[in-house]
């Protein structure tokens, strides 16, 4: 009894592990204007509104800059620009000049990816690291990519005609500011279509420094215009009589706005909206490295992701062995300053989303289930939120049905294949889901039984500009990357 | 001893996924070591280091020199730490017990028939005994790798527990040769051999094989040792060995070791590099952050 009461204390200490000395990356590397203007017809305009709202960096709640609000003429100058760039001269070109610009762009990001990595960091407060290694990295590849389409689509789409669908209203949001824009602005140009894009008004300045680039790689005015503000921007876009084509990717709740908006209209839409995916671990499973797959799966981006793997489901024989190893991984996350380069979890976007965040957090505990936080500290300025995970949860508790959007995991067991699947499916989403097993066969069996639209195997939270990503239900529809990508603007006859 | 423990069934498979844990092993190289940090890095990996020679060339003049080169790090450098120990053939075990005398840095020796473990059990115990009677503080062995490919793991099993016996006092590490049991699954199958039959340290490889150490390797063998003490309570030591000549390359590890198992881990009684060159790479880079520029190779001894 005594060893058994001793095996309980055994506990490793990482104290150490998190306090490394600051290794931040220097700003000097990226220039930020104090004010920055709409981009139309390919200059950059005040806007007719003569009002702008300022951006902040959410690691130290300091001001980047302002950044104009665009209102409903402003929107009607960019469309208007959209569509005579379009009629006038996009569409005409040949299929493989478009190409030409579309790479010009890719290689311009690339070339000054460090520049967009600094300033993805202090605008929408993610690790260096990430903006480093994924955001800017995977945009420029998604550019690469479409571009390679461009004057391909007869093999896209063999023996049938595609033509593009016209001016495309892009609305994206603040989690992904510059790979958002390059999900939605590539493969719209590479079909032929022009852009009217809006970014959130959290995180503008990825887009606006695109923007910048566009006009270096001296595409004709108006095929691309960035317009900035909040949601009335967008509801004018969505509005917009002469907008053929909606993209947009955010809240179901907007989602849902956006379509019966566009009801009774012949505008078509792609929808990619929440999620609530369920990462599940087998007993079978290499559980150290399903461990390190759910800890990307959810403290990603702070866990502002859509398709976050923000429920966890395992299997009870594992469950003590998995929660523990979680727990222990948890505290060799650094959270803290996005710019430090050790930096894994950085600031929470705004203060909004915090507080949005902390009040589930709260919920969860009145809910009954347990919370287990790490013991890092978090910088006293700056909007920041410890890596949380909730055990002793069902699927009535409010944390384990609704999207939290940030770094806060629910888990739950289960006993046999069949109720993991019926758990994983009782959601109103379904944008990804996540299984870990050595077994193939298994895989196999629940990734045609999951409904979601992306499931990673033995893996999570992988991108590719090649391969398919959106949702089943009130996950959205459509799909962006990939061959699939195209489907989505252009008519084919 | 063995009856009061329970012994897994290490027939039973093991689940690593070897994209999974070379993707690990790689963010721990994403961490950015600077200033303070780096320089206890810096000194923490000296004092980890078995300064090893073993070749078939060795002689007591050359086993003289690495000892005295022991002690004697870099003189100009003052307060720097020892290595940990000096790694040698049994042969050689007296004259470095000599030349290291109280110093505290200890004398390891590999044993059982090093390097292909190719011989009877019999001579592997004496072989054992011959360098613990000389003065080793710690033993090397290898475990008999055709053995283990053929699923006798129970041989395996008995081999380490009967040279562990034949170490009396000496620490045991048991070298697993990671490069020819060759997937991440056999080489957490025979950390768990190792640990359950009694070793004391386990390392990656004789240095004869290529690949030698790696990180994703030594990644594995951390992680069995974390999954042992959680079930047993005791403590297990790493050692990985060879192809680790880089200060950049020995902080990975450290980061690595520090994040998995941990600050009680943190010292050289429960991890050592196997290495022969790392040394000098390591008193550069200290030069470097003292007195601001690199000084030329030449300006460090070779022993």
């Amino acid at each position: 009894m005594a060893k058994a009461s001793k095996k309980n204390t055994i506990k490793l200490k990482f104290d150490s592990a998190r306090k490394l000395a600051p290794a931040p990356e220097s700003k000097a590397g990226a220039k930020i204007d104090p004010q920055y203007d709409l981009f139309i017809n390919g200059k950059f305009e005040k806007p007719t509104s003569k009002k702008y709202f300022a951006s902040i960096n959410p690691a130290t709640e300091e001001k980047l800059s302002m950044i104009a609000e665009a209102n409903q003429a402003d929107v009607n100058k960019a469309v208007k620009a959209a569509r005579g760039a379009y009629d006038k001269n996009w569409k005409k070109m040949p299929p493989a000049e478009r190409a030409k610009y579309i790479y010009r762009i890719a290689r311009m990001v690339q070339e000054r990816a460090r520049e967009f990595a600094i300033i993805e960091t202090l605008d929408g407060g993610k690790p260096i690291r990430e903006s480093r290694d994924f955001d800017v990295p995977t945009a420029a590849n998604h550019f690469f990519y479409y571009a390679g389409w461009a004057d391909k689509l007869e093999y896209a789409f063999p023996n049938r005609t595609t033509s593009p669908l016209g001016v495309a209203g892009q609305i994206i949001p603040w989690n992904f500011p510059l790979l958002m824009a390059a999900w939605k602005i590539a493969p719209a140009l590479a079909c032929g279509n022009t852009v009217v894009l809006k970014p959130a008004e959290n995180t503008s300045l990825t887009a606006l420094k695109l923007a910048e680039i566009i006009q270096e790689a001296d595409l004709p005015p108006g095929v691309v215009n960035i317009i900035t503000g909040a949601g009335s921007t967008g509801a004018a876009i969505v509005n917009h009589p002469d907008v053929n084509k909606i993209a947009f990717t955010g809240s179901t709740d907007v989602g849902k706005i956006i379509q019966r908006a566009i009801a009774g209209t012949d505008k078509k839409a792609t929808l990619e909206l929440g999620g609530k995916a369920a990462n599940i671990i087998f007993d079978d499973a290499p559980l150290d490295q399903a461990v390190e797959g759910v800890i990307n799966g959810i403290f990603f981006n702070q866990g502002h992701v859509c398709c976050a793997g923000s429920r966890l489901y395992v299997q009870e024989s594992v469950f003590k062995e998995v929660v523990r190893k979680l727990k222990d991984r948890l505290e060799t996350l650094i959270v803290g300053d996005p710019m430090d380069k050790n930096t894994d979890i950085g600031a929470i976007n705004s203060r909004e989303q915090l507080n949005i965040i902390n009040n589930y957090i709260k919920i969860g505990q009145k809910e009954g289930a347990e919370m287990y936080q790490s013991s890092a500290d978090l910088p006293k300025k700056g909007f920041y939120c410890r890596p949380t995970i909730f055990t002793n949860v069902a699927q009535s508790n409010r944390i384990a049905q609704e999207e939290i959007f940030g770094p806060v995991l629910a888990i739950q067991s289960f006993r046999t294949d069949d109720e993991v699947i019926e758990k994983a499916n009782n959601t109103p989403y379904g944008l990804s889901a996540g299984v870990w097993t050595d077994k193939g066969s298994k895989i196999f069996n629940l990734t045609t039984k999951l409904r979601a639209g992306v499931i990673w195997a033995n893996t999570f939270n992988k991108f590719d500009p090649t391969s398919p990503f959106g949702g089943y239900k009130e996950s959205g529809y459509g799909r962006e990357g990939g061959l699939h990508g195209l489907n989505t603007y252009v008519n084919v006859v | 001893m063995i009856a009061t423990k329970i012994i897994p069934d290490f027939s039973a498979p093991v689940h690593i996924d070897q994209v999974g844990i070379e993707e690990r092993a790689s963010r721990f190289t994403k961490r950015s070591i600077k200033n303070e940090s780096k320089i206890n890095g810096l000194k923490l990996a000296l004092n980890m280091i078995d300064l090893t020679t073993l070749e078939g060339k060795d002689t007591q003049g050359k086993v003289k020199q690495l000892c005295y080169k022991a002690l004697h790090l870099h003189d100009t450098y003052p307060g720097l730490p020892t290595v940990a120990a000096i790694c040698v053939y049994p042969s050689m075990v007296k004259t470095a017990k000599i030349a290291l005398r109280d110093s505290g840095v200890k004398v390891a020796s590999v044993a059982t028939a090093f390097p292909s473990g190719q011989s009877t059990r019999d001579i592997k115990i004496r072989d054992t005994k011959y360098a613990v009677q000389n003065g080793a503080d710690e033993v090397d062995m290898v475990i008999s790798r055709g053995k283990f490919l053929e699923g006798e793991y129970n041989f395996i099993f008995d081999e380490i527990a009967a040279i562990k016996e034949a170490c009396g006092e000496a620490r045991l590490k048991v070298i697993l040769e990671t490069g020819e049991l060759v997937t991440y699954d056999k080489v957490r199958k025979a950390s768990d051999i190792a640990m359950y039959a009694g070793a004391d340290f386990i390392k990656t490889s004789t240095g004869k094989i290529s690949p030698a150490a790696t990180m994703p390797v030594t990644l594995v063998m951390l992680e069995a040792i974390r999954d042992f003490y959680y079930k047993t309570g005791k403590k297990i030591a790493m050692k990985p060995a060879g192809g680790i000549s880089k200060s950049k390359l020995a902080l990975h590890y450290l980061v690595m070791l520090n994040e998995v198992l941990g600050e009680d881990w943190l010292n050289n009684e429960w991890f050592r590099f196997g290495a022969s060159s790392l040394a000098n790479d390591i008193l550069m880079q200290l030069m470097k952050q003292k007195t601001g520029v690199y000084q030329s190779a030449d300006y460090f001894s070779i022993d």
